[in-house]
């Protein structure tokens, strides 16, 4: 009401201030209300570490296992399969892994910490349905006359080699990932921990 | 105005000059363990063993008792017996069905009970505390015990070899006509123990609660001061 | 930079009638300048509104309305309240603020009612401000009495079972509404979930439009004033009233200074004592609901017990009907005596500041009474109680009742023609 022009100033300055300590403990009342939307502890406690053991596990095949609700595949991949990557290499996006879509010590041709044991989780990095097994080579597959063997995604028709690595010109971004893992034994892993011993 | 105000106060007041809390049995205070970790692992320790037979806690995980300063292998090693995980619930093998058979009643969750059993007699830990203290020996009961505070109690004295066998006397008054392991003093120090960490299992972020709220106060303070300065401001225009 | 502001702002205002809202509301809404504060309660409703909403909506993210028992033998609804404060990630702040919420709210609007009577704000031109807050008041006790249910503690069962048992009392219809009402025999899992659709949805909505309309007929006709006095009665040559000032700025600031001095209480409250001595969450309530044991001494949250001890006072049955029915209409008519108060009150003026002694004294008594009861209902009742609850719910309805005779034989004082400081 004044018009003052001084009064304005102090006036102006005591209003920013305020907005200031008043917008900040706004923020800070935020928080809780955005935390309480995280993962419960009971979501976290089903989301624990599983243990797996794979010992019976057929050359050749591969199982699924659940971990976080997400289907995990474990492949014990015979010499065949770990040859078909190298013919792989040149027809798969990301060849070497640059993209970190699994830990460091699965960053190799084989994407796995054995060799044989692939582990990999079985969600396409599309839009997250499950790829189907397709491990018969070449047209018995239905996927293409010289298909190597791997995975094909049924939503939208992305491919992934025995590594879980994705074909070029597919809708899929990236490679399958791999979850942390470490072995506890020859044949026994646990998901969700890795070989440095950091919780996923 | 002011006539007004002291109008209300008085209005207050009326009702509240009769207070006085109901009948029931004397509850003795419970000792304070809240701030006192070792006290509450112990405490911990004696509800696996002698009351998670019967009782679940089944609102609380094993892994919160990271709050009383357990790790979670001294939490594996120490306190699961089942194969549960860290992170499960504190459940009871009994079929809550089952239990209802053996007992009549199935013995209830003791998650919450020390928030549930607080009334205007004392807190929830003093009712603990005095209960578990009260059992005595008692013929005509199907389990041979009867307890002061819960008459007629399904339970029998879990913890009899501990405290000895008391029994009811001259007066009301319970004495101890065989010892057990420990003396008196030191089965009350269990107890205290026990009820202590009950206490914290009924509402385990009570300490967080409080630290959090002087942060919320200081913080609100200072906005006060703000918000009361820029008021002045403006109303000088009015005044 | 301010230029593309005012654009944008005209660009809005072609479509949207925004700067012509925030004027008739706020900038150029004249408040009487004498505000006290009793005038506070109304801006802490609408606080304490918004904060009941956006609490509500994240415990309904994770509260789950299920009467079922799960594994460990515990109803389903009862351990998702103690996942909330367990497992949820700062559940417990959540939902103590909305417990701790729902007294806040009877208490501010209780005192809001107050100031209403006081300085009689519901007289002329103001009924309908009057009547849509009223019924404001009959919303909030529907939706503090169904999300009492929720919990599904031994207290909300039983607190649910008197109450639906109330309706039971109406001749004829009565037991068919009470089970309807239900859906079951008993309170059960169909009782809970409808409990929750109208705690949750239907009384909301119902609030929020009758919360726009109380605010709406409020500015149509400007605010009322310890004095009492009409401020529009007197206007400068512009056409403001010379004793109104802007709402915006000079109330809003006031009023963030009383919402940070409410917000303070609160929290002292909410961290520090969130069970209120069993007040805001009462003991019994940590039992999970069991449909064969009654709790040995029940009592309503604080909020109902005036109505709830008018409900019991009734003890004798009047023309061949049960005390029982008689108990309901005393109890309904408690709350619903209210809404005439605009056409009971016949005093030459407004204002408590000059209205005379007899008003004086009745308001007294009906305040005492008003406690009494508040307080005898919190209690088991023996016979003494009993007829200590009868005088005062006498003396209660006496207030209302012959509100038309004493305020007119009252003394009053002459009511200023402007308004004082």
């Amino acid at each position: 009401m004044s018009g003052d022009d001084k009064v304005d100033c102090g006036r102006r300055r005591l209003i920013m201030a305020t907005a200031t300590v008043g917008g900040a403990a706004g923020i800070v009342a935020a928080v809780p209300f955005v935390a309480s939307m995280m993962p419960s502890e009971r979501a976290k406690a089903a989301g624990a570490p599983v243990e797996v053991e794979f010992g019976k596990l057929a050359l050749g095949e591969m199982m699924t296992v659940e971990w976080r609700g997400k289907p995990v595949w474990i492949i014990n991949r015979n010499k065949e399969m770990l040859d078909s990557l190298k013919k792989t290499d040149d027809l798969v996006s990301d060849p070497h892994s640059d993209r970190p879509m699994q830990p460091d010590y699965c960053k190799n041709e084989a994407r796995s910490i054995k060799p044989e044991y692939m582990v990999v989780i079985g969600i396409c990095t599309h839009l997250g349905c499950s790829p189907t097994e397709k491990f018969k080579t070449g047209a018995a597959s239905g996927v293409a006359p010289d298909w190597p063997g791997g995975f094909l995604c049924p939503c939208h028709g992305s491919t992934f080699d025995l590594a879980g690595r994705v074909y070029k010109g597919k809708p899929a971004p990236t490679n399958l990932e791999v979850p942390a893992h470490k072995y506890l034994g020859d044949t026994k892993i646990v998901i969700g921990i890795g070989q440095d011993g950091k919780e996923a | 105005m002011k006539k007004l105000l002291f109008l209300v106060i008085m209005a207050l007041c009326a009702p509240l000059a009769g207070f006085a809390s109901e009948g029931g049995p004397h509850l003795d205070k419970a000792p304070d363990r809240t701030n006192d970790p070792a006290a509450l692992q112990h405490g911990a320790k004696i509800f696996v063993n002698y009351c998670q037979s019967c009782h679940s806690a089944s609102y609380m995980r094993y892994n919160r008792l990271r709050d009383i300063g357990l790790n979670e292998t001294q939490i594996r090693e120490n306190l699961i017996f089942s194969s549960d995980k860290v992170g499960d619930l504190m459940k009871v093998a009994m079929q809550p069905a089952e239990a209802k058979a053996w007992f009549g009643v199935a013995p209830p969750d003791l998650t919450v009970i020390a928030r549930a059993r607080a009334s205007e007699a004392g807190s929830g830990a003093d009712w603990l505390y005095t209960y578990l203290r009260s059992f005595y020996r008692d013929d005509t009961r199907p389990t041979g015990w009867n307890n002061l505070v819960f008459e007629n109690v399904g339970m029998p004295h879990v913890l009899w070899q501990l405290q000895g066998q008391q029994v009811l006397g001259e007066g009301h008054k319970l004495s101890l006509a065989k010892p057990g392991t420990l003396k008196p003093a030191e089965y009350d120090a269990l107890v205290a123990d026990l009820v202590g960490y009950l206490q914290y299992m009924g509402e385990p972020v009570a300490q967080t609660r409080k630290r959090v709220g002087i942060f919320v106060l200081i913080g609100l303070a200072v906005l006060f001061a703000f918000a009361y300065a820029l008021k002045r401001e403006y109303w000088k225009d009015v005044h | 930079m301010s230029a593309m502001m005012t654009n944008l702002l005209e660009w809005v205002d072609a479509r949207f009638p925004l700067t012509s809202n925030w004027k008739a509301h706020l900038s150029e809404y004249y408040a009487p300048k004498n505000f006290n504060f009793w005038y506070f309660f109304g801006s802490l409703s609408l606080l304490v509104l918004v904060l009941q909403i956006v609490t509500g909506i994240f415990l309904t993210m994770h509260y789950k309305p299920d009467a079922s028992l799960n594994v460990s033998g515990v109803p389903v609804a009862f351990a998702s309240v103690e996942y909330i404060m367990r497992d949820v990630p700062w559940g417990w702040l959540i939902r103590y603020m909305h417990s701790t919420g729902a007294s806040a709210f009877f208490l501010v609007v209780y005192m809001h009612m107050f100031r209403g009577l006081l300085y009689g704000s519901y007289r002329k031109p103001r009924e309908l401000i009057w009547l849509f807050g009223m019924f404001i008041f009959l919303a909030l006790m529907g939706e503090a009495f169904f999300g009492y249910l929720l919990p599904w503690g031994q207290m909300s069962y039983w607190g649910a079972q008197v109450i639906v048992n109330l309706f039971s009392a109406i001749p004829f219809i009565g037991p068919d509404l009470s089970l309807w009402l239900r859906g079951d025999f008993v309170v059960g899992d169909a009782t809970l979930n409808r409990f929750f659709a109208f705690h949750v949805i239907a009384v909301p909505l119902v609030l929020l439009g009758l919360v726009a309309a109380h605010i709406l007929a409020l500015h149509e006709v400007g605010s009322n004033n310890p004095d009492g006095v009409e401020i529009k009665k007197k206007k400068d040559a512009r056409g403001i009233p010379l004793d109104g000032i802007p709402f915006h700025p000079y109330y809003t600031v006031k009023d963030i200074v009383a919402v940070v001095v409410f917000l303070m209480v609160f929290s002292v409250i909410m961290f520090f004592i969130p069970e209120f001595g069993g007040y805001f969450l009462e003991y019994n309530n940590f039992i999970p609901a069991n449909p064969l044991v009654t709790p040995p001494h029940i009592a309503p949250v604080w909020y109902f017990t005036p109505y709830y001890s008018m409900l019991r006072a009734v003890t004798v049955n009047f023309f061949w009907i049960d005390a029982k029915f008689w108990g309901v209409v005393a109890m309904g008519g408690g709350v619903l005596i209210l809404l005439f108060l605009p056409w009971l009150d016949r005093s030459p003026v407004k204002s408590i500041r000059y209205k005379g002694p007899i008003f004086k004294t009745a308001l007294g008594i009906f305040l005492v009474s008003f406690f009494t009861l508040g307080y005898l209902g919190m209690l088991v009742p023996t016979p003494g109680r009993t007829l200590v609850a009868q005088i005062c719910t006498v003396l209660y309805f006496g207030f209302f009742l012959l509100m038309p005779i004493y305020s007119q034989l009252d003394k009053c004082k002459p009511e200023p023609e402007r308004v004082t400081e």
